[in-house]
């Protein structure tokens, strides 16, 4: 919600930010004045900033009753700056920043329950809390050398971390974030997801084993599973919680768990899938994430071929193939499952892929611009959010009629995280 | 950019006197920086930094930037730069200003 329509939006605000929030360019707020008047809704700009601030004395003059809601709010990772754009996924704007939290190339970040705080996993090993609403650091500590993302616990009681350097993970109380669990490994650690019951999944790069650490009891136990394959770069989880998926760098198949077994057993999905081809080089490791399922497939970046492979989500029977741009890095399924967006390495990464998930078929192509790292999709996907890291802008796009509907000026912009991620298992 | 003018611009780096430096300091932060890390102290590939590099001669690690080390997530880059361009990045890793 931006201060401006939080203000007409007919009770007194209760939260006051202590930061101010961003407001946008010149060609921003045009924008925002057009999509406002279409929509008979007051517009930015000095003069209607200016009724704002009418109002909103006005309003603080009533009972502060209301508290001011996160629930279409996100968080943009500037990763060269250190620093995360508050914004608002209703009103396609930035509403303010957030600084000091060290390198943040490939950070990432979960939410808590309320969707109040986000605990923000930086390269540099540092793990920071942040407040959204007043849009500053509660909490922060440089937990290890150099990490690779985390998880919170379904409770929300225990945020996880995954170190390359110390190898391991390390667990922390979300409120305080005090240490309470280390769990080393030997090993980089990858593909933390969380899953019911207060336990953590990741996978071991050097070793080939997946690790469930469970800490519902207070004091973690793990069940280690070996024989996963060699090398595995990333994993992912389903929303039910149940399958697990780890990619293989250094195997030509991918190995899925069922965690709903007392004892998981490695099973190895599209054995050979790159059998008698060569190899193309990978330029930028693909990422997994529970969005890869689309429909009844799940749908996954092969390593070293361009192309995405579909893996029947019951019987874990490859169920097709789609040649695509280059090596695709994120593969995400719409909320809905009906389409599969993809993005590239490079060289390739100013390509966007969109494919339809009935017929696996390529339905558009375009480019938004020089260096598209991420996207993120509105909760029931509508439209996507696009980091187009060197053109310093976050794209928004319909993702029925494809049509960019705006463009928000951010510094090297990379991860995109709206707060409905709280609420899903492994995200 | 696309795939076809960057090997375009990569292709036309050699005929000029210098590789364009702008271009590949950019390039060793943001694209070997995907496993390097950004600062190039390490992540799934390892510490790139000059301290870390110190068992290298330019030649070799020119030549493992081009062709890769097999076995290993390291890539060979000889299909997206040329030679000088290669030995521009060794000698950048080795004494330059990345720390």
């Amino acid at each position: 919600m931006s201060l401006v329509r939080h203000l007409f939006g007919g009770a007194a605000p209760a939260v006051l930010r202590t930061t101010p929030p961003g407001y946008p360019g010149p060609e921003e707020a045009g924008m925002t004045a057009r999509l406002h008047r279409s929509r008979n809704t007051p517009a930015g700009g000095i003069r209607h900033l200016a009724r704002a601030l009418a109002v909103g004395l006005f309003a603080l003059a009533a009972p502060m009753a209301q508290a001011q809601a996160t629930g279409d709010l996100g968080l943009v990772v500037e990763r060269a700056s250190g620093s995360l754009l508050v914004v608002d996924q209703s009103e396609r704007a930035r509403i303010g920043r957030i600084e000091g939290l060290g390198d943040l190339s490939h950070a990432s970040l979960v939410y808590s329950p309320d969707e109040r705080f986000a605990y923000v996993f930086g390269r540099d090993g540092g793990l920071t809390k942040v407040e959204i609403l007043e849009q500053r650091i509660v909490a922060r500590v440089l937990q290890a050398g150099n990490s690779i993302g985390g998880a919170i616990s379904d409770d929300g009681r225990y945020v996880a971390v995954s170190n390359y350097e110390p190898g391991g993970v390390r667990v922390f109380d979300a409120g305080t974030l005090d240490l309470v669990a280390d769990l080393p490994t030997g090993s980089k650690t990858i593909g933390l997801v969380d899953i019911p019951g207060t336990r953590f999944v990741f996978s071991l790069w050097d070793a080939g084993e997946t690790w469930i650490a469970d800490l519902s009891g207070g004091r973690p136990e793990i069940t280690k599973i070996t024989g996963m394959g060699k090398n595995p770069y990333d994993a992912l989880v389903t929303g039910d919680g149940r399958t697990y998926i780890a990619g293989l760098f250094g195997a030509d198949h991918l190995t899925a768990l069922d965690l709903w077994q007392a004892r998981p057993t490695p099973r190895v999905i599209l054995p050979g899938y790159a059998q008698g081809r060569e190899g193309l080089p990978v330029y930028k490791m693909p990422h997994l994430e529970g969005w890869a399922l689309a429909g009844t497939d799940f749908v996954l970046p092969a390593m070293g071929q361009h192309e995405l492979l579909w893996v029947d989500a019951r019987s874990l029977q490859e169920s097709g193939r789609t040649k695509v741009h280059g090596q695709p890095v994120f593969a995400m399924a719409r909320p809905d499952g009906r389409q599969v967006w993809v993005n590239f390495a490079h060289p390739d990464n100013d390509t966007i892929q969109v494919i339809d998930t009935l017929t696996k078929q390529v339905i558009h192509q375009f480019e938004p611009g020089p260096g598209v790292l991420h996207m993120e999709f509105t909760p029931r996907g509508h439209e996507v959010w696009l980091s187009v890291r060197d053109a310093g802008r976050v794209m928004v796009y319909d993702t029925e009629t494809f049509e960019k509907l705006r463009e928000i000026e951010a510094e090297s912009p990379s991860g995109i995280f709206f707060t409905a991620r709280a609420h899903k298992t492994g995200l | 950019m696309s795939r076809a003018a960057l090997i375009l611009a990569l292709a036309a780096a050699p005929a000029l006197a210098e590789p364009d430096a702008q271009a590949l300091e950019r390039l060793v932060k943001q694209d070997c920086g995907s496993c390097h890390g950004l600062t190039l102290r390490g992540g799934l590939g390892p510490d790139i930094r000059a301290q870390a590099l110190g068992h290298y001669e330019a030649e070799g690690l020119m030549s493992v930037i081009l062709d890769g080390v097999p076995g290993t997530a390291m890539p060979p880059w000889r299909p997206l730069l040329s030679e000088a361009e290669a030995a521009w990045i060794a000698d950048y890793l080795l004494n330059g200003e990345s720390e």
